[in-house]
């Protein structure tokens, strides 16, 4: 068994109004970009996992966002990565 | 009639719900902590109420929804008792699927603290027995997710079946969209489950319960569970 580090990012539905993404969207227009747009805030959940691979640990952490993380009738999300912990250590050098 | 109160860490209209229930209708109430796994079998209605279970951390009501008396509160609720909802227990009995829905942040993305007129929508519930269709009631509401969410499919199919209890309206009665203080689908403001002995609102009748408060529009809600639970206990001695 390994242990990955596993990220996920839970947003808002497309198809719900994301008022605070839209709120700073146009904040940074007045602040002069206006060349961003599509601004989405959501949240970032980093999480440490015991699989025996970064499959079994995305698919672990899955389940964990369909009972938890994220509640499907409002959100969305999307696991980001699932990296063996060692390898996070030479990444960091 | 005997209330059971579940507090969960966080719970902050606990001590509220309970005066008005006491003081206010002159019923019995029991806290009832949330690591119970079983539910008294004096209770005749459950309160879930407000405040901030878990410090709202990853949404309202997500983390509550797994305490170990949710269980119990399902099975109570299966089993046709009546359960009711406040602000964060609404959004806790929607996590736990008891009730469609879910709540975003509320439009204005600021939190609201004022009283609300509600327009209740159907009499022949066990929440609103005693008091008549279209009668506009003040009760405050206290949130920052009070945005109440489901698909438009959804809320036909919540009308269809008179699920929507209570809307968001003004003064008059009227429900329209300026009525609407947090962006909630179709002024929703309150729903019933498919069989309607659970209730959810967002609006606090615990808060609207002594003159001293602005309103005791609350108690309606009170006296009707009371007056359901009396024509049950007759209805239950006549057969």
């Amino acid at each position: 068994m390994e242990r990955f580090r596993v990220a996920v990012v839970v947003t808002i539905r497309r198809s719900i109004a994301d008022v605070q993404g839209m709120t700073v969207e146009q904040a940074l227009h007045a602040i002069g970009f206006p060349m961003i747009e599509d601004v989405r805030i959501g949240k970032y959940v980093e999480m440490l996992v015991t699989a025996a691979s970064a499959e079994e640990a995305r698919a672990y952490v899955e389940q964990a966002c369909q009972q938890l993380l994220a509640n499907p009738v409002i959100e969305d999300y999307r696991v980001m990565f699932a990296v063996p912990i060692a390898t996070e250590a030479e990444q960091q050098g | 009639m005997k209330f059971g109160i579940v507090i969960f860490p966080g719970s902050n209209c606990d001590w509220d719900a309970y005066w008005a229930v006491r003081s206010g209708l002159g019923a019995q109430a029991e806290f009832l902590w949330h690591k119970e796994e079983t539910i008294p079998g004096d209770i005749d209605c459950l309160i879930l109420p407000g405040g901030f279970s878990y410090g709202d951390y990853l949404r309202s009501g997500a983390i509550a929804r797994f305490s170990p008396i949710m269980k119990a509160v399902v099975r109570f609720a299966q089993a046709g008792g009546l359960v009711l909802g406040i602000c964060n227990g609404f959004q806790i009995l929607c996590e736990a699927g008891l009730l469609p829905g879910a709540f975003l942040r509320n439009r204005g993305l600021r939190f609201i603290c004022r009283p609300v007129f509600l327009r209740v929508e159907r009499s022949d519930t066990p929440f609103t027995n005693a008091v008549p269709v279209g009668t506009v009631l003040r009760i405050p509401i206290a949130h920052g997710e009070g945005n109440y969410y489901v698909e438009p499919s959804v809320v036909r199919e919540l009308e269809d079946r008179g699920q929507i209890l209570f809307r968001y309206c003004d003064a008059a009665g009227q429900v329209t969209e300026a009525a609407n203080p947090n962006g909630s689908v179709a002024n929703i403001a309150g729903i019933l489950n498919r069989e309607g002995n659970v209730l959810g609102m967002m609006p606090h009748p615990e808060r609207a319960c002594e003159a001293l408060l602005g309103s005791t529009d609350g108690l309606y809600l009170f006296r009707s569970l009371q007056q359901y639970r009396m024509s049950a206990v007759a209805t239950s001695v006549v057969s």
